[in-house]
């Protein structure tokens, strides 16, 4: 790596430096600007189908505007209703929470934090970024071609994705979302090796695993989950390619659709379920994860005060990663699959409530007895330890099999996920951009649009989300263009129409985040070297990217990185680099 | 044109913001600070707002309860619902307390040690008698919770025994509607499969195999009679379906390829409901509830539930495959669907029962 350190002051040409670049904050900048495009989009598309679900079957010039023959005369079609759905769905999950959550912050931070010049592979990072973009932009794509995109939901249950009789998205649509979705689980693997040998192989002299900060922890098991489950989803995909293509039947078996039988026979849509699932649940910790190690570290720095347990929450991560390989058939309990692992799910389900309790009563006592700073980020990582708590505890009720039977698919599933999954690692990456922005742009965003932002999007956050659970007990089903047929929903109207006004004043608030971001990147206030008194690393790097990040030799770490406010210090902070004295004892390291 | 005004509007507008955040910016800068230092008044108003919000977020849950509490699914409809019913009262009185405790706390300790430079942090990195606590005490909330769960679990998804006195009935999903068929009196489903489908025979039937001759298929809706245990068989035709009968508490994917299962006891006559419910017009019914093409979102069957009498009485009306065959001839078969039918599995090996 020291060549790295002495040929920094080169000077590269436009396109090496913002472009192709090997370096891995710009690579967590392109990550960052990528994702939240696409998170933007989905959100745009999550407020045009809000439309119809609040006020069904009303015409709206904008949507005519925007989606032109996909809602003609104004009003949504409704099999465009469910691509929106998809995408929507697609993009949320994958390319803004896995691609931008963990793109962009185990890029910047991994090194920075660990004190490394880079990552592992300079090389291998840029490609991720570009398997990245260039599926992002197949996933793009595929919304203008013949039939729509892939329309039956982002799990893409065969056989409706797999025949184009059965929806018109299953057809050229589908094949680009598989496109797309092989293109990012590339990027994925090659990110997340990236991760894990850099955290094994380049951290810093005295830089204990114990002594990580927990974002690294989080970073490093997220990379984990993603190399063991995203492969699988690739075999899920590639079988549905051969059974949509070469007429296979891994899948499929007993069909006859448009007034015909088809010739597949033995295969089994559970097949794709179990294989999707094996995924599709570590899936919501590569989300989750990385957004609790933010916050766990934004929390402890904003309240000047160490993080309380930090071997329990290490531990209660690890706890999280393993039992989330264990628990995909809780998506499963009425797929038809035997009861008796229905039970076994339900088991090892549950058992992941008694990690998540940890962390939620370790943040609670990191905040008892501190000296709160309330910055926009300390307020979104708050946020974060609410909707934990809220989504978390329905998934009591979601995971014990019995109970599923009756809220399965419905709202209070969309209302569960949203609230634990979306919006806990939405608020965790807010929380990060606040926090990490001096790291991103060498300048500091403002903090009165951020109070604004924040307080706008946890109340309608929580406007949107809430009330779905109430929609799921009335038994309505997901995924519906509207309930007009079912004299049973009539007292629910009004719900919808509530959550659709939520919804769209969330999405104006956001126009506040982007405003500020744009603004701030470019004409901000500079930051200074450590405008948080931090302790960890990154904060003793220049302000002004360098390649390599440290203009001389890699700080040395002596210490943990939670030291605040330790007794008997002159200040309420002390960096990582700050030498032991005669008889300190190193926090992490005793117990 | 009014695009072009929009962009323009637009564009302006964002410059007019730009400007103004330069202007605290600069306004900032004038009094010494910086303008993403927190102030402590900020500070201050923040830590305000914390218990503020919380009491608007609990205002909101507890309106919400008031307003569309009643919206909820009426008691259940079935035996076992009484059972599952119980389950998630249990539940919520578990979590609810909870939900409340961790949010107050949370919400007052932003409130309460709000930053203050005479003052420092409490330096407090671990207590292993505390994690030893909330780790120990969720695990055996949650292992009660678990052990009642399966145990309701388990009774629930046992299917009827052979010789227990039930309706036999199967479910059959296709894109958009539901298709309801008897076992009639042998108590067996004649053989079917999707390549025999044709004219009137939608659902495939075999008119050769005995079982056969005495099932009834209905459509638009079926009935059941209260009290008798029913078991459910699913099947589909084209994609995944999910029957939904929520009254009930009842629901199973129906897939290609194969049979699904589920039994339940209703407990209530349609009638019987509608009193309860205050409402002439309720109805039961069968929701598809997984995605399965653009009118996923009207693919229902009605539900009746009635006195025995009543229900052999409906019953006996309905015609007989045979009979209706007989009216409708179905296309003769070819050789290769006998092959395909002995492949077909048979609802003894299906792998929703358990031993």
């Amino acid at each position: 790596m020291s060549a790295h350190a002495e040929h920094h002051h080169h000077e590269e040409d436009f396109l090496f430096k913002y472009v192709f670049s090997q370096d891995h904050k710009m690579i967590a900048k392109q990550f960052l600007v990528t994702g939240f495009t696409m998170g933007f989009i989905g959100m745009l598309m999550s407020t045009f189908f809000r439309l119809q679900l609040g006020w069904p079957g009303k015409s709206f010039t904008v949507l005519e505007t925007f989606l032109g023959d996909w809602a003609p005369n104004g009003v949504l079609d409704p099999d465009k209703y469910l691509a929106l759905v998809t995408i929507h769905g697609t993009i949320m999950v994958f390319f803004l929470l896995t691609a931008g959550l963990s793109g962009t912050f185990s890029n910047l931070l991994i090194p920075l934090q660990i004190g490394a010049r880079d990552m592992a592979s300079g090389f291998l990072n840029m490609l991720s970024y570009w398997f990245f973009l260039t599926s992002s932009i197949i996933m793009l794509y595929s919304l203008g071609v013949e039939g729509g995109p892939a329309s039956g939901g982002w799990t893409i249950y065969p056989p409706l994705s797999a025949l184009p009789q059965a929806i018109p998205g299953s057809g050229t649509g589908m094949t680009l979302w598989l496109v797309s979705m092989s293109l990012f689980i590339v990027s994925s693997l090659l990110g997340g090796l990236n991760y894990i040998v850099t955290i094994i192989n380049l951290r810093t002299k005295g830089m204990k695993m114990t002594r990580m900060p927990l974002t690294i922890w989080a970073f490093f098991l997220t990379a984990i989950l993603g190399v063991l489950s995203f492969p699988v989803l690739f075999s899920a995909a590639l079988l549905l390619v051969f059974d949509r293509s070469f007429h296979t039947s891994f899948y499929l078996s007993d069909i006859y659709i448009a007034g015909e039988a088809l010739g597949y026979d033995g295969g089994s849509p559970i097949l794709f379920e179990h294989l999707f699932w094996f995924l599709g649940h570590p899936e919501v910790y590569i989300v989750l994860l990385p957004a609790l190690g933010l916050s766990s570290e934004i929390i402890s720095v904003n309240a000047r005060k160490p993080i309380f347990g930090y071997r329990a929450m290490i531990g209660s991560m690890m706890a999280i990663g393993f039992i989330s390989f264990i628990v995909w058939g809780h998506h499963m309990f009425m797929s038809g699959m035997n009861p008796f692992l229905g039970a076994v799910f339900t088991f090892t389900t549950l058992l992941v409530a008694i990690p998540s309790a940890v962390k939620v009563f370790n943040y609670l006592t990191t905040l008892f007895k501190g000296n709160l700073v309330f910055t926009p980020q300390m307020l979104f990582a708050v946020g974060l330890v609410s909707t934990f708590i809220s989504g978390g505890l329905t998934g009591i009720i979601l995971g014990d099999a019995a109970l599923d039977i009756n809220i399965h698919d419905t709202y209070f599933v969309v209302g569960h996920f949203h609230i634990v999954m979306g919006l806990s690692a939405i608020f965790g990456m807010f929380a990060g951009v606040y926090h990490w922005f001096p790291k991103l742009f060498t300048r500091m965003m403002n903090n009165k649009l951020g109070y604004a932002h924040f307080w706008i999007t946890i109340v309608c956050a929580y406007g949107v989300f809430l009330p779905m659970h109430f929609m799921g007990f009335a038994g309505m089903p997901r995924r519906y263009y509207e309930y007009s047929n079912f004299p049973i929903f009539d007292g629910t109207l009004e719900i919808g129409t509530i959550i659709s006004v939520f919804a769209i004043i969330a999405a104006l608030g956001q126009v506040i985040f982007l405003i500020n971001f744009v603004y701030s990147a470019i004409w901000g206030t500079k930051a200074p070297k450590n405008p948080w008194h931090s302790n960890t690393l990154e904060w003793t790097t220049p302000v002004e990217h360098i390649h390599g990040n440290w203009p001389g030799e890699i700080p040395e770490v002596h210490r943990w990185p939670y030291d605040y406010s330790k007794p008997g210090k002159e200040l309420d902070y002390v960096p990582q680099t700050v030498p032991l004295e005669e008889g300190e004892l190193d926090e992490g390291n005793h117990h | 044109m009014t695009k072009f005004l929009i962009i323009v509007t637009g564009i302006l507008g964002l410059a007019v913001v730009f400007q103004i955040l330069r202007t605290f910016q600069l306004a900032a800068k004038l009094r010494g600070k910086n303008d993403w230092e927190v102030t402590d008044h900020e500070n201050k108003t923040q830590a305000l707002m914390m218990p503020i919000f919380m009491v608007f977020f609990f205002g909101f849950v507890i309106w919400q309860i008031m307003r569309w509490g009643h919206l909820a699914l009426p008691e259940a409809a079935s035996v076992h619902g009484e059972q599952t019913d119980m389950l998630l009262s249990v539940t919520w009185w578990i979590i609810t307390p909870v939900f409340f405790i961790t949010h107050i706390l949370l919400f007052y300790f932003c409130y309460k040690f709000v930053y203050n430079k005479d003052r420092r942090a409490d330096f407090y990195p671990h207590n292993n008698k505390l994690e030893m606590l909330w780790t120990i005490v969720p695990t055996i909330v949650l292992t009660c919770l678990i052990i009642y769960g399966l145990v309701t679990w388990n009774k629930t998804m046992t299917p009827i025994a052979e010789d227990t006195d039930h309706v036999l009935i199967e479910l059959y999903g296709k894109q958009f509607d539901w298709t309801a068929r008897y076992a009639g009196e042998d108590m067996r489903f004649g053989d079917a499969n999707i390549r025999r489908i044709a004219g009137a025979n939608v659902l495939g039937i075999d008119s050769a195999d005995v079982n056969a001759a005495d099932d009834k298929i209905v459509k638009g809706e079926f009935h059941l009679p209260v009290d008798k245990p029913v078991q459910f068989v699913f099947r589909s035709q084209d994609v995944i379906h999910s029957a939904y009968m929520p009254h009930f508490r009842a629901q199973m994917n129906c897939v290609p390829g194969m049979k699904t299962q589920f039994n339940f006891v209703p407990k209530y006559t349609t009638e019987e409901m509608r009193q309860k419910v205050g409402n002439p017009e309720f109805d039961y019914l069968v929701l598809c509830n997984k995605i399965c093409g653009a009118a996923h979102y009207n693919m229902q069957i009605k539900i009746v539930v009635e006195s025995q009498e009543d229900y052999d009485k409906w019953l006996a009306e309905q015609a007989t495959f045979i009979a209706s065959n007989e009216e409708a001839p179905v296309q003769p078969e070819k050789p290769e669907v006998v092959e395909a039918e002995a492949a077909a599995p048979a609802i003894e090996n299906d792998s929703t029962k358990t031993e």
